[in-house]
């Protein structure tokens, strides 16, 4: 149950705003517990996005592991 | 997106899982433990115990919100709702048993008992029919009680109240390391209850219990990596606190939802099904909302209840201290069409986690 869902805002109204899911799921959800703009992908859990989660860093995700796993070796 | 496609990428994963077994020799037996349903979900259903080495054992902490919600709460709900008032829940914590009926058994006797998506489809239903009483069953973890700050801050009308029910993971994990024979060697934090909360509050973790902790997200490659890390932590003889999932996790948190949070909720003690009273565990509303506590406003409170039924192992499936298949019940009198114990109720309960991977 705390699974959260990212899902890119495509407008927002107030505390609402429609985002989408992807494959063509779009739900209007609140996002009063986040700074976030059209275009920008949050985590949605219950209705609520609850995180933005950021382009530059969930890229860098990769790289990071790549430098954990290196980090290994030494 | 072919970056993103890395996630789930298996030549990658076998990549982590060989670093893994190169480092387990050194690190000898390490018995790690995770606190989410999801995380739960992600490695039934990827197979990643198949890909670990025989010493390095991942185990089930009480990480599934529905299944630790004590019967006596389950049993206010349904006295609720049998008081007339309409009780909104999540669908998950329908069939969760009380000490005598279930909300799903309420409803068939002729209780109003209406499943939503988000708190706010509640409010709003409030809204729609002002001449009926709504209540909404506020459970879950960190990651849910955000939003039930966000409404019971937001003026809700009069005609809706809160049965809160909000548990907080960091105790959970402190008792479980007071339980002598389970034997911890590192945790795996929640990665969305840490969305909210930030690393802060795991601090602890390494420096009074010396206790690798690393908070991962939900994808196999990210609890693979944490994985990883927590053996090299063991085998270096290091405890520290490490977040695998920066895209999401923050050091200090979302701190709007904490803010909000903070302003709604305080923090109380609270019954855990299976585990018992944890102090610091629960949150209730502040004295200054204390109108909108369906417990206060329509008198209900009961002090005792049923967790576990005769024969059902929950309480220690529930502390990863045995695995759903060595309960005598599981898939024999106890499988997810006719469920006995909790864990088996919630699609992120362990014992449903591992049926669903049985029978698929
Ligand atoms: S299999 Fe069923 S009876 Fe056994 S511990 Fe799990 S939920 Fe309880």
């Amino acid at each position: 149950m705390c699974l959260a869902i990212p899902a890119c805002i495509m407008s927002v109204e107030g505390t609402k705003a429609n985002v989408d899911f992807g494959q063509g799921v779009v739900r209007d959800v609140n996002i009063t517990l986040v700074e976030a703009k059209v275009g920008d992908y949050v985590l949605v859990h219950a209705g609520y996005a609850i995180q933005v989660i950021e382009e530059k860093e969930a890229l860098e995700t990769i790289s990071l592991w790549n430098d954990i796993l290196e980090a290994g070796q030494k | 997106m072919a970056e993103k496609l890395r996630f789930r990428d298996p030549e990658f994963a076998k990549g982590i899982a060989s670093k893994i077994k190169s480092l387990a020799p050194k690190a000898g037996k390490v018995k790690i433990c995770h606190i989410c349903g999801t995380h739960e979900w992600t490695i039934t259903h990827y197979g990643l115990r198949s890909l670990l080495p025989e010493n390095v054992e991942v185990i089930a902490g009480p990480g599934c919100p529905v299944c630790i919600v004590p019967a006596a709460e389950i049993d206010e709900a349904v006295q609720l709702a049998k008081k007339g008032v309409v009780v909104t829940c999540f669908g998950d914590v329908l069939r969760v048993p009380g000490s005598q009926s279930s909300l799903l058994e309420a409803k068939a006797a002729g209780a109003d008992v209406r499943i939503v998506y988000a708190v706010s489809d509640a409010v709003e239903m409030a809204k729609r029919e002002p001449d009926k009483q709504f209540a909404f069953f506020a459970i879950g973890f960190e990651t849910t009680a955000p939003s039930t700050a966000v409404e019971a801050l937001g003026n809700p009308p009069l005609n809706f109240s809160f049965l809160v029910s909000h548990r907080l993971i960091p105790p959970a994990m402190e008792l479980l390391l007071g339980i002598g024979d389970l034997q911890i060697d590192g945790f795996i934090a929640p990665g969305h209850v840490s969305a909210i909360i930030g690393m802060k509050p795991y601090e602890l973790f390494p420096r009074v219990y010396r206790m690798p902790t690393v908070v991962a997200g939900f994808e196999p490659i990210d609890v693979l990596m944490a994985v990883y890390m927590i053996v090299k932590q063991v085998s270096e003889g290091a405890a520290r606190l490490e977040n695998e999932y920066p895209r999401v996790v923050k050091w200090e948190g979302n701190t709007k939802a904490l803010d909000l949070m903070n302003r709604a909720f305080m923090v109380t003690s609270g019954n855990w099904r299976g585990i018992g009273r944890l102090p610091d565990s629960a949150l209730q509303l502040r004295e200054s909302l204390k109108d909108l506590d369906a417990r206060a406003k329509f008198d209900v409170k009961v002090e005792q209840g049923r967790d576990i039924l005769l024969g059902c192992e929950c309480h220690l499936v529930i502390i990863g201290k045995i695995k759903p298949n060595e309960c005598p019940m599981f898939m024999k009198a106890c499988t997810p069409a006719k469920p006995i114990g909790a864990c088996m109720v919630s699609s992120e309960g362990t014992c449903r986690v591992w049926a669903k991977t049985t029978s698929e």
